[in-house]
């Protein structure tokens, strides 16, 4: 997520001090996100320079005094920006694909054993996301929305593992002793 | 103590060639109040788990204590009773009677248990309360939506002095949201002091357990260890804190 876009958004709601938009930014993402006072002001200062966002008095320095609001410009990137997909985009170099691919080539690993050592961690992750949105789901809605992403996120994860389990132990039924061809035997590329 | 044990339980279909092992030398063991969830694919055992430990079958070899007494040594009637007192199951596909209303279906165990019918009625219409669903008491199965139902389900699990809960994919095919409702009933449900194990493949409600169990070709293989205090999470996620 962009801290430029993030504070945009804080600043569509009507004017704010530069502290106060610090506080609410984390507030907004859930507290997981906790962001150090210069990377606000730095930001500040860079949206002022482009025109996306103007304060009272533009030659005093970006401090917890100074109020900022949002430009007409300001409002047209943030509007573009929500509406924009995020690169979704990204070539298979996942290190937990790589890791399930390697382990089919070392002699004496199995497979299945790697691939449970991971899945026991993403669902033991998947526990305390659990734990904190039974604590926090009734009266902090950010923070519900916070956990369902990184839980379905996580899960996803769990689903391809499982998935891969299923497809490998069909594998070995059918053609026992089966060795995998070198990886990627084609090549993958990414959809523009 | 744990209040379900299952102690090397084995359970073997078919004899000779065609003898197939549903689970093999399984030990698992559920305190009263917390919720174990085994995690599986289709086939990996976990229904026959589930049954064994509702004594609905009987192991090959092993023991299955519950409450401290041996189900080895009960009588079909013990069994019969420890089935209608102290043990509920919620279906996958909720397994209501269509010809009863919601709180007839609730009250159903007690009545079957020869509690009175009208002290069995209102302990049926106070589980539903706990659920949330009083209001549908008298309305019928198939006039309830797919949530209300399990609803209704785990109402019917819990009600009376039930101290232990077995859910066989206890969400169904219901969406997320009715999904999560039924794991906070099923918890909330521990959390007064039922002993509860839930059996499913999907890691989301699986993630609802105190501890997660993993089953593989009708073995045991893993568990995950208790997690840490909430609070842990958070300094995972932020990393170390930055200066303020």
């Amino acid at each position: 997520m962009s801290v430029r876009h993030a504070l945009l958004a804080l600043l569509s709601e009507g004017p704010k001090y530069g502290l106060q938009l610090r506080q609410e930014f984390e507030e907004s993402t859930g507290e997981v996100w906790p962001l150090n006072v210069g990377q606000v002001y730095t930001t500040l200062q860079r949206l002022e320079r482009d025109e996306l966002i103007e304060s009272d008095d533009g030659e005093a320095e970006a401090g917890p005094q100074k109020a900022f609001r949002i430009t007409g410009a300001g409002r047209e990137e943030l509007e573009s920006w929500l509406s924009t997909p995020p690169d979704m985009t990204s070539p298979p170099r996942d290190e937990l694909v790589i890791k399930v691919l390697a382990a089919l080539r070392v002699p004496g690993v199995s497979v299945h054993d790697v691939i449970q050592a991971h899945r026991r961690y993403l669902v033991e992750l998947m526990q305390q996301w659990t734990r904190l949105k039974e604590d926090e789901a009734d009266f902090d809605l950010t923070f519900a929305l916070v956990g369902d992403a990184e839980l379905f996120r996580l899960d996803s994860v769990v689903r391809w593992l499982d998935a891969a389990d299923g497809r490998l132990k069909r594998a070995e039924l059918e053609a026992p002793g089966l060795k995998t061809g070198p990886i990627f035997r084609r090549r993958l590329v990414a959809p523009r | 103590m744990s209040f379900l044990e299952l102690r090397m339980v084995s359970k073997s279909y078919g004899a000779g060639a065609a003898e197939v092992e549903a689970i093999r030398d399984v030990d698992l063991s559920v305190e009263r109040g917390s919720l174990v969830a085994v995690m599986g694919p289709s086939g990996s055992g976990k229904s026959t788990l589930l049954t064994i430990a509702g004594s609905l079958e009987d192991p090959t070899r092993g023991e299955v204590v519950i409450g401290g007494r041996s189900l080895s040594v009960m009588s079909r009637n013990d069994k019969a009773r420890l089935r209608r007192r102290t043990v509920g199951y919620v279906f996958q596909d909720f397994n209501l009677l269509a010809g009863l209303t919601a709180g007839e279906n609730v009250a159903l165990p007690l009545e079957l248990d020869g509690v009175p019918a009208r002290r069995a009625r209102s302990a049926g219409v106070s589980a539903l309360e706990q659920l949330g669903i009083a209001e549908r008491a008298e309305r019928y199965p198939d006039e309830l939506s797919g949530g209300e139902r399990q609803r209704v389900a785990i109402a019917r699990a819990v009600v009376g002095e039930r101290s232990l809960l077995l859910a066989d994919e206890p969400s169904g095919a219901l969406d997320s949201t009715n999904s999560e409702a039924v794991m906070r009933m099923i918890l909330a449900a521990c959390r007064r002091g039922v002993a509860a194990v839930v059996v499913t493949h999907d890691a989301q409600l699986a993630s609802w357990a105190d501890r997660v169990v993993f089953i593989r070709d009708g073995r045991i293989v893993d568990q995950t260890v208790p997690p840490p205090a909430p609070e842990s999470l958070l300094e995972d996620v932020t990393g170390p804190s930055q200066q303020r």
